[in-house]
């Protein structure tokens, strides 16, 4: 029998929620255990990713993965369940280049254009996320999810664009990802916070929201600094 | 040459590009041909790049039959998989072994992003920028232990990850503050190790050629 699996996360956190995520669609019974990133970081989260001092941390027996993509492929490849990947090499390798895009191009001008106050800063991110928007918008041509019929790896790397994309929204009133300029993304993630075998993992949206409100003057802050380095 | 496949590859390429250099040795790794189709960086860039990867427009990119692949290790997972009966695999059979060659693939990038800071950036922050460049050495370091590669007995993934950036440290320690002393000894007899395979020994140039390179292309990177 497989040894216990635990995942250490933290609510608010769109990484983790990604580790979350790969478990739930793999039908993989998990414990979580929250860190309390406002103050220290506990013993255990810098024992078992001293690289990068970071959630999400999956333990599976005594074995420790950290980073939410190599998380969720570790969990595809070791547990039965829907698959995660699609079976064909060059279908793969769209997904993970699609999934690397979102990650280092996509996320850093998308989430800067929301935190920002404005300015011309702030209106050059939102140029830069309007130029890549489109691209995403394209990989979801006519389907429900971007794995297809079922949301697979791509919609978990893809999935801060859903519940937190959703807050983040409300509480800067920034509205990119709208049904008039990106009608696809807009219902995939209306499908994704309301899909059926995500529901254990999905964030409560007033809970989330209520986070973001709560820590949105320190988000502010930590994208200003952010960008002088 | 001998064990060579003609499987319809080309390789969009840069002949000095670190991230080119590892989907080369993982073709030759592999014992798989291909065509080598060396594009213009600075300067216009082809229209065959341009429809290959229109999201970056960057090399490498890999065509298979005409279907284009990019990201470097996207690059070389998809051939370790589209090619699973030829040569060696690339990556381990063990999913938590495939984790940590992953994990580990994706931070050997840091050699390269931190470098470029350690020549970038002046005062205090090129010091931080130098105290962060010696830290993911020691880092790698830790990882490969005394193993001879970073999978273990095998040359692999990690490996040809993290090996095109090896030649690039002279050039940080010239135009950055570093010193290629500082390279952990370990990590400095795998560079030697590695260099010793045909596959990395025809894909790699050596550290004066880099730096040659730099040299002229200094405005690009930034370099004073």
């Amino acid at each position: 029998m497989s040894p216990p699996v635990k995942l250490i996360g933290f609510f608010g956190s769109p990484y983790a929620h990604r580790a979350e995520a790969a478990l739930c669609l793999k039908g993989v019974p998990y414990e979580l255990m929250l860190e309390d990133l406002f103050n220290a970081k506990s013993e255990l989260l810098l024992k078992l990713n001293p690289i990068h001092k970071k959630v999400p941390v999956l333990i599976h027996g005594d074995r420790a993965i950290s980073e939410s993509l190599v998380i969720a492929e570790y969990v595809d490849e070791t547990f039965e369940g829907p698959p995660l990947l699609p079976s064909d090499p060059y279908d793969r390798a769209m997904a993970r280049f699609w999934a690397h895009f979102i990650e280092n191009k996509f996320i850093k001008p998308f989430f800067m254009a929301h935190w920002l106050e404005e300015g011309e800063v702030r209106e050059a991110f939102v140029k830069e996320a309007k130029e890549l928007l489109p691209l995403l918008e394209e990989q979801l041509k006519g389907k429900r999810f971007f794995g297809g019929d079922a949301p697979g790896y791509l919609d978990i790397a893809a999935s801060m664009l859903a519940p937190t994309r959703m807050a983040v929204q409300e509480v800067t009133g920034v509205a990119l990802i709208n049904d008039d300029d990106y009608p696809a993304l807009s219902q995939w993630a209306r499908e994704y916070i309301s899909n059926e075998a995500l529901k254990p993992c999905m964030p409560d949206k007033d809970q989330l929201l209520a986070y973001f409100m709560k820590n949105k003057e320190m988000y502010k802050a930590g994208v200003k600094a952010m960008l002088q380095k | 040459m001998a064990g060579e496949i003609n499987k319809g590859l080309v390789l969009l390429d840069y002949w000095v590009s670190p991230f080119g250099q590892r989907c080369r040795i993982a073709l030759a790794e592999k014992g798989l041909s291909y065509e080598s189709s060396e594009q213009e960086l600075f300067g216009a860039k082809s229209e065959l790049l341009l429809r290959a990867n229109p999201v970056h427009k960057k090399v490498p990119v890999l065509l298979h039959d005409g279907r284009p692949v990019a990201e470097s290790l996207v690059i070389v997972q998809y051939i370790d998989e589209a090619f699973p009966c030829t040569g060696p695999a690339l990556l381990p059979a063990d999913p938590y072994a495939r984790a940590r060659a992953r994990f580990w693939a994706a931070y050997s990038d840091q050699v390269f992003e931190v470098g470029k800071r350690v020549w970038q950036l002046k005062g205090e922050e090129r010091k931080q920028a130098r105290e962060e460049f010696v830290r993911v050495l020691k880092n790698l370091d830790g990882e490969l232990g005394e193993k001879p590669f970073f999978g273990g007995e095998a040359f692999g993934f990690v490996d040809l990850a993290l090996v095109p950036f090896m030649p690039w440290l002279p050039s940080y320690e010239r135009y950055g503050e570093f010193s290629v002393a500082e390279v952990p000894p370990r990590l400095a007899a795998w560079t030697r190790r590695c260099g010793e395979r045909e596959s990395v020994a025809k894909s790699l140039y050596p550290a004066e050629k880099v730096n040659e390179f730099l040299a002229q292309h200094k405005d690009d990177y930034g370099i004073e």
